[in-house]
């Protein structure tokens, strides 16, 4: 197993007290793709992060066990996760605009995460770069490479994104909604780029997103979380199936184009499921 | 009661809104999709005034538009925007918020008329004395919706109002919307790239691409697939095809 989650708790300190942002969640996950789907302040990106240790320093997580390759990651110096994060761990977040570094080309960053990662010479490096920046579907590699992310537009910046999570070969990708601040084409060819790119090369996946009929398309296993709490998980393919009354208010709560509905339902929230 | 004929907007020498024309009846919702950069929000914001840098001729309520605005323009036409967190103050209250366009167009009975707007709205009278920031992002749409009532507006421009929202919250904010245009007849122009969305909100749609209004149709026919542009028939494809969830794997 790649990842392995048992009942981890993440707490945060408020004035008023404690409070519980995610309650024991457990995952296992190997060479595959999970979604993980639920609203806002679900729990889902703390989840996700958590496997990384990148939580706000106010937060307080605990688990019987929190395993990467079976590293233990709540324990692991400074040093272990380094050689995870970003090496073994990619983190692709929602806007490119805020995660690229403005003041350096394309080229040279993707160019800099394999330097880092792998060593080498520079030149090797930015050959590299291109080379990932063509595997990323970017039709002209070599004029990518020399712009800066303010000349690129969200899809493309969002590629870069990933050819730089890329650069070092890692085993897992974690994809925090990656394509919520992009239109629908491009969001729909980014997200079938992902998954052609792990598909071949063998990683696993996560994909967080709170577009659950979405992310059925792109993995093979759904998680439903729901404040702080996994209330269902179920085969991508069996969605329709959903028993879990918060996953099918949120299939039911969109507006389709296929059938005409005069008002849309509205989620009743039950004080029950709280209590899963 | 909207009228856009040949609307053009350039930034220096690119041609962002190539001339657009399109109309809208009183108490009517229209729809404008299309990707990013193609134009739909440009034509939303010379519309609303807030771009005086446009060529065409437009009239709302059979008022011929200048670029500069009157205060009467801006009592009659409102604007809600996509990102609830950028358009409130963050240090006004909600009451500040929902007070000062009172105070710009010279409204009595602003008590009542607060207390109205967040009924209206379904916000608990306990959001009045809070700050932005102490608001979840649907409440904070909600304001955002209620500030824009306030002034009694006839057109709603709406950008984007729902893509910051959770699926929940935006079914929610949907179904506000449609109570608000029937309960006090107001007219929408409405621009997302989510075609069902559009669909949803309004009853005809112009599909805009690369700056150019490349079809105009109604919500029944973009529904059932009677589409003539090739671009309409493939946002169309696309959207149909990701909104229903996998059922078999086709790979």
């Amino acid at each position: 197993m790649l990842v392995e989650i048992q009942n981890l708790r993440i707490q945060f300190r408020t004035a008023t007290g404690v409070s519980e942002a995610v309650r024991n969640v457990s995952l296992t996950l190997g060479q595959e793709k999970l979604g993980i789907v639920g609203e806002s302040g679900s729990g889902k990106s703390l989840t996700a992060r958590s496997i990384l240790r990148l939580l706000p320093s106010n937060a307080i997580s605990t688990a019987d066990s929190l395993t990467f390759d079976g590293i233990d990651v709540l324990r692991a110096d400074e040093r272990t996760l380094r050689r995870i994060r970003g090496k073994r761990a990619g983190l692709i977040l929602q806007d490119p605009k805020f995660s690229l570094n403005p003041v350096m080309t394309a080229g040279a960053q993707i160019a800099e995460a394999w330097h880092v990662h792998r060593g080498g010479s520079r030149k090797a490096a930015e050959q590299a770069a291109i080379e990932l920046l063509a595997q990323v579907q970017i039709r002209d590699p070599q004029r990518v490479a020399r712009a800066y992310p303010h000349e690129l537009s969200g899809g493309m910046g969002q590629r870069v994104m990933i050819a730089m999570m890329l650069a070092p070969d890692p085993e897992l990708l974690i994809a925090d909604e990656p394509t919520s601040a992009l239109d629908a084409t491009v969001q729909a060819e980014i997200l079938r780029l992902i998954e052609d790119l792990v598909s071949r090369r063998g990683m696993g996946l996560i994909l967080i997103s709170h577009d659950l009929p979405l992310v059925s398309h792109f993995c093979d296993r759904v998680m439903v979380m729901y404040a702080g709490r996994v209330v269902e998980e179920l085969a991508a393919a069996a969605l329709t199936r959903a028993r879990h009354p918060y996953t099918r208010g949120l299939l039911e709560c969109l507006p389709a184009l296929s059938h005409r509905q005069t008002r849309l339902p509205v989620m009743q929230r039950d004080p029950s499921w709280l209590e899963v | 009661m909207i009228e856009v004929d040949a609307l053009s907007v350039c930034f220096g020498r690119t041609e962002a809104v190539k001339s657009v024309s399109f109309r809208v009846a009183r108490g009517e919702s229209f729809g404008l999709v299309g990707e990013s950069g193609s134009g739909k929000s440009t034509v939303l914001r010379a519309v609303s005034g807030l771009n005086p840098h446009w060529t065409g001729r437009m009239s709302i309520g059979g008022e011929l538009l200048a670029p500069r605005r009157s205060k009467a323009f801006h009592q009659r036409v409102q604007m809600v925007f996509q990102d609830p967190y950028g358009s409130l103050h963050p240090r006004q209250t909600v009451d500040r918020l929902l007070s000062e366009p009172l105070l710009v167009h010279h409204m009595d009975n602003v008590e009542r008329r607060i207390m109205r707007a967040l009924n209206e709205v379904a916000l608990p009278a306990s959001v009045r004395f809070r700050y932005p920031h102490q608001l979840s992002g649907g409440q904070r749409q909600r304001v955002a919706i209620a500030r824009a009532l306030m002034p009694e507006p006839h057109v709603l421009l709406l950008d984007e109002p729902t893509s910051a929202l959770d699926v929940s919250v935006q079914a929610e904010v949907l179904n506000l919307l449609a109570d608000l245009q029937q309960a006090r007849g107001l007219t929408y122009v409405l621009v997302s790239h989510n075609l069902a969305v559009v669909a949803h909100v309004c009853s005809r749609i112009g599909v805009m691409q690369s700056g150019e209004l490349v079809e105009l149709l109604s919500a029944d026919d973009l529904r059932a697939g009677r589409t003539h542009h090739p671009h309409t028939a493939s946002l169309r494809e696309l959207s149909i095809e990701l909104e229903e969830p996998e059922t078999a794997r086709d790979h």
